[in-house]
């Protein structure tokens, strides 16, 4: 057993765990966090993918003791006071979601896509996707999705992406 | 008469965004998965890594002593384990081979489960799995269907033969048609003959939840709960099957991540999961990791298809025979032979054929188990005969589009009865053409195609049409009964008036994304005049909805929203009474219109929420009357539903490295009356890339020795966002006329549409080449080895009639040598 400090969501944890295990199942299964799912065990689906100080990991390709000491933003801790954040709102307004399995990692990799990149292209927003998988949408309301949440929060003057990477 | 005297469209038709979103986009969903239990142990399962070997020992001795470890089951460990079912046998002679959840003697394909372990924490489970010992005697596997015919292999010894079942439907024998045999005489004679042999390769749903199931054996009742698409079959087959009560027996589907088809089944991890938590009395989990999935989820699709199209000189067509060897793979899954008999009466599509003969032969092999596959028997014949058409218009040497508007029925002819019996009841292919053609732009397109062909361009231009149908709102309990399927196909809803003007919608259809609160919740509303917001939806729970028969083809709106229209028109009829008796009025003087009850001639009223609270408190009732206003009503169809539209893709293919781009895709749909046009559109989206991955990327390959080479997502190709582009979708509408709401049902058609249309693009933009077939996926190998292959074929672009199915090859297509994809 290994001892990690890991804060997540902006909630500070200390656990005793093996050190094979993997952040997604210290999430799911020690902390509870069960917003961040599981869609595959070669690294290939995404839909496990948080932040980890403030970039995008797929958390079933990460130990938790990498996570010591440090931040992890999951799914659930974006939206503030019940309050969607634009990312997921612009997820709801575009219908970028059917079954809703893949969406918790989707939304994260997006916000790390604008992140990096304000102002994609339809092109970067595809590239900036491919290592998230859907079966259920043909990504094409997803990527309607992100690009208008990205010129949201391009003009917006309270620019809310940082803060999700801050907390 | 309606129970509802004038019901304005208010929410019908309307984008409403989804009531499920929520949850799903904040991480607060119920996936099986999520949930503990106190005491829970979890599973881990031994699977066999032959496809075809006997069980000669099971030494569980050492993974029992494993850190955590609470028992290690084998097949014979667990009496009363159940059965996994094959509701539809095709007929009194079908061969239906024994399926044990976990095997006790023999295994058939490789991922079939051995042993079960039970330990305390999932990662112990998966530890001590490697520590049980088996030893197999490894016995010869047939994986080949052609091969199986033979029966020199055989899959299951005892049952004697590898052929589990032979269906036929003969226009001329059925009375709906001609002799098709005259027909093919008569083309080979002075017509046109087409004859071609078609691979529907096996492909994995890949739904992205994987499968779990959590069943808490604690107390009186037995509860499960799992990722299914068929709680209320599932509960009913447990039941059947291993002997407990079925009302000690509750299952629930909480929020399912996607299923395709690829959750329509009573799974062996089920029952194993069911039958070792009734073993150690403690609630039990078992999680698949995705190597799991794809070699133990069944697999869809898997069939060779034998094809004759007969046709007079002008592209007038005067026959088509089908021959569909389907492979079953190791089982008869639950719906088994009767995915590809649900082609028989689609392979002629939209066309009026006068006559027609359909025979399938399903066969067992030792690969993973078949069964539905978004659409379903449906898009393998919508590609055959798509390709076929196309084929037919080469021939005659016009536009794809001419052959079909030569042979399609046309909106006046409607209701029409099919060659193969069917009666579509609505429809309008021209208009539906029409709109597909002006938004693609297709003169255009087709101006393109000349220029870059006489320019010599290295990339070549190729449009790809399909013009399709569907029958959808699966099925008719009375046709199902005429099939010999074990079930019906009606639907159950039920609406409960609460006290507080809230509406609780309780449906037996159980979605796994469809968006059916919402969907409901707008068909509710505007028929009882209630808000959107006041309506609730449960479902995907046999305790709080009792009768119900699920999710798949098609079924949910075409059935289960009838059911709904129902129940509430029978909520207004109670209701109708108590207002009577309130307003000092007789019934007949009411008027019922946008949720409130009038009196006629007055301003005397009362809304349907104040009904139900005065009948709630029961205080001032007419003598006699229900303190209820609470319905249920159960829908049965006479006919299925008709979906159709007409789907255009233009494909860039490099003649150079057989590389395909996808330039524009322009669906347009029929599907009637549409409740939600937001979740259509995404219906549409979603369908149209599953069936474009078909003909572009996707295949379940397996070794020599039967192991699936595809078995995760880094060799299985599942499309991801920067392989695809904007489809364009639209709509043209003409009502079904068999429910009163007008539906049809959406969420096959892009999945059934898409592959002739990505195909035919490909074939369309290489022909003057001489090709007219690649087999799928079209992989830019394939692409290019068929471009390589016919520029030194001397024979050039000949379209004489192809040679009558020369014995191993493929399609007549010199590139799909057997080594190529064709060993499946
Ligand atoms: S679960 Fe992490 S990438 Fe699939
Ligand atoms: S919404 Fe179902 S997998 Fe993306």
């Amino acid at each position: 057993m290994t001892r990690v400090h890991v804060t997540v969501d902006g909630v500070q944890y200390s656990d005793d765990i093996e050190p094979r295990m993997l952040l997604v199942h210290y999430l799911r299964e020690v902390v509870g966090k069960v917003g961040t799912v599981i869609g595959c065990d070669t690294s290939n689906c995404g839909a496990c993918t948080v932040h980890l100080d403030g970039a995008s990991v797929k958390s079933c390709n990460v130990l938790a003791v990498q996570a010591d000491g440090h931040e992890v933003t999951t799914i659930e801790g974006i939206a503030v006071d019940g309050e969607l954040h634009p990312m997921q709102q612009a997820f709801h307004e575009h219908h970028a979601l059917q079954c809703g399995y893949c969406t918790p990692g989707m939304i994260m990799q997006a916000l790390d896509l604008v992140r990096e990149n304000p102002t994609p292209s339809e092109e970067e927003i595809r590239l900036g996707l491919e290592g998230n998988l859907c079966r259920c949408t043909g990504y094409q309301n997803i990527v309607k999705a992100v690009a208008a949440c990205a010129s949201t929060m391009e003009t917006s003057t309270t620019a809310r992406p940082e803060r999700s990477a801050a907390r | 008469m309606t129970a509802v005297d004038d019901h304005p469209a208010l929410e019908i038709g309307k984008a409403r965004r989804r009531k499920e979103d929520q949850r799903l986009l904040t991480g607060r969903t119920r996936w099986t998965d999520n949930i503990q239990l106190p005491g829970m142990l979890h599973l881990a399962m031994v699977r066999s890594p032959f496809a075809h070997a006997r069980i000669t020992s099971v030494d569980t001795s050492v993974a029992t002593q494993a850190p955590g470890v609470i028992g290690v089951f084998t097949g014979s460990d667990l009496d009363g384990q159940g059965l996994i079912a094959n509701a539809w046998p095709l007929n009194e002679e079908q061969k239906t081979p024994d399926h044990l959840p976990v095997a006790v003697d023999h295994v058939a394909c490789a991922g079939e489960i051995v042993a079960v372990v039970a330990a305390r924490s999932a990662a112990a489970a998966r530890d001590a799995a490697e520590l049980v010992d088996v030893d197999y005697e490894e016995l010869p596997a047939v994986l080949d269907a052609r091969e199986a015919l033979t029966d020199a292999v055989l899959v299951h010894p005892e049952l004697g033969t590898n052929r589990s079942a032979f269906w036929q439907l003969d226009s001329a024998e059925a009375g709906t048609g001609g002799d098709v045999e005259a027909a093919i005489t008569t083309a080979r004679a002075e017509g046109i003959l087409i004859e071609r042999e078609y691979r529907q390769q096996r492909l994995v749903p890949a739904f992205m939840e994987p499968r779990s199931t959590v069943v808490d054996p604690t107390g009186e009742q037995i509860v499960m709960w799992t990722a299914t698409q068929i709680p209320h079959i599932l509960r009913f087959l447990i039941a059947a099957t291993t002997g407990i009560s079925e009302a000690k027996v509750r299952v629930i589907a909480p929020d399912v991540g996607g299923g395709f088809g690829g959750k329509l089944q009573t799974t062996p991890e089920e029952f194993a999961t069911l039958a070792v938590a009734r073993r150690t009395g403690r609630p039990c989990k078992y999680t698949e990791t995705r190597s799991e999935t794809m070699v133990s989820c069944h697999h869809g699709r898997d069939q060779w298809q034998t094809l004759t199209l007969a046709a007079t000189k002008d592209g007038t067509v005067t026959g088509l025979k089908v021959d569909l060897l389907a492979d079953l793979g190791a089982y008869v899954a639950i719906l088994g032979g009767g995915v590809p008999v649900l082609g028989a009466w689609m392979f002629n599509a939209i066309y009026k054929f006068p006559a027609y003969q359909f025979n399938c032969q399903t066969v067992l092999t030792n690969k993973t188990w078949v069964d539905a596959y978004r659409g379903a028997g449906r898009p393998e014949a919508t590609y055959a005969i798509e390709r076929l058409m196309d084929e037919l218009a080469a021939e005659v040497g016009v536009d794809p589009l001419v052959i079909r508007e030569k042979n399609w029925i046309t909106h006046e002819e409607f209701p029409f009865t099919s060659v193969a019996g069917m009666t579509y009841d609505s429809g309008n292919y021209e208009a539906a053409t029409a709109r597909a053609r002006e938004l693609f732009g297709y003169d255009e397109l087709r101006a393109e195609q000349r220029r870059r062909r006489e320019g010599g361009d290295t990339v070549q231009l190729g449009i790809g049409v399909s013009t399709f149908t569907e029958m959808c709102g699966l099925a008719p309990s009375r046709i199902l009964g005429a099939l010999n399927y074990g079930a019906g196909g009606w639907e159950h809803a039920s609406i409960r008036m609460l006290a507080t003007g809230k509406v609780e919608v309780l449906s037996g259809a159980t979605p796994h994304g469809q968006g059916h609160e919402t969907a409901w919740s707008q068909i509710v509303a505007d028929r009882l005049g209630v808000a959107f917001e006041d309506i609730e939806v449960l479902q995907g729970d046999t305790q709080i909805v009792s009768r119900g028969l699920d999710t798949y083809g098609s079924r949910s709106l075409v059935i289960g929203g009838e059911a709904l229209v129902k129940a509430a028109d029978r909520v207004i009829e109670k209701a109708r009474h108590v207002a009577a008796h309130l307003l000092e009025a007789s019934a007949d003087d009411l008027r019922f219109s946008a949720g409130q009850f009038t009196v006629a001639g007055t301003d005397k009223g009362i809304s349907i929420g104040d009904v139900a609270n005065a009948a709630w408190r029961g205080h001032n009732l007419f003598d006699g009357a229900e303190p209820s206003l609470d319905s249920d009503a159960t829908f049965d169809a006479d006919t299925f539903s008709f979906p159709h539209g007409t789907h255009l893709c233009a494909m860039e293919v490099d003649t150079e490295t057989g590389a395909t781009r996808m330039r524009k895709y322009v669906a347009v749909d029929d599907i009637g009356t549409i409740i939600n046009p937001l979740i259509v559109e995404g219906q549409e989206h979603g369908g149209i890339l599953q069936g474009v991955a078909q003909a572009l990327w996707e295949e379940a390959e397996f070794d020599d020795s039967g192991t699936l080479v595809t078995g995760s997502f880094v060799d299985y190709t599942l499309p991801t966002a920067a392989d695809t582009i904007n489809f364009v979708t639209d709509n043209t509408v003409t009502p079904a006329t068999t429910n009163t709401l007008g539906t049809k049902g959406v969420g096959e058609a892009g999945c059934i549409a898409s592959t002739p249309a990505v195909v035919n693009a490909v074939v369309d933009a290489l022909r003057h080449l001489g090709i007219n077939d690649i087999q799928m996926p079209l992989t830019p190998q394939r692409v290019w080895k068929a471009v390589q292959s016919a520029g030194t074929d001397p024979g050039g672009p000949s379209q004489e009639a192809q040679p009558h199915f020369a014995e191993g090859a493929l399609n007549q297509d010199p590139s799909a040598g057997a080594t190529d994809g064709a060993a499946q």
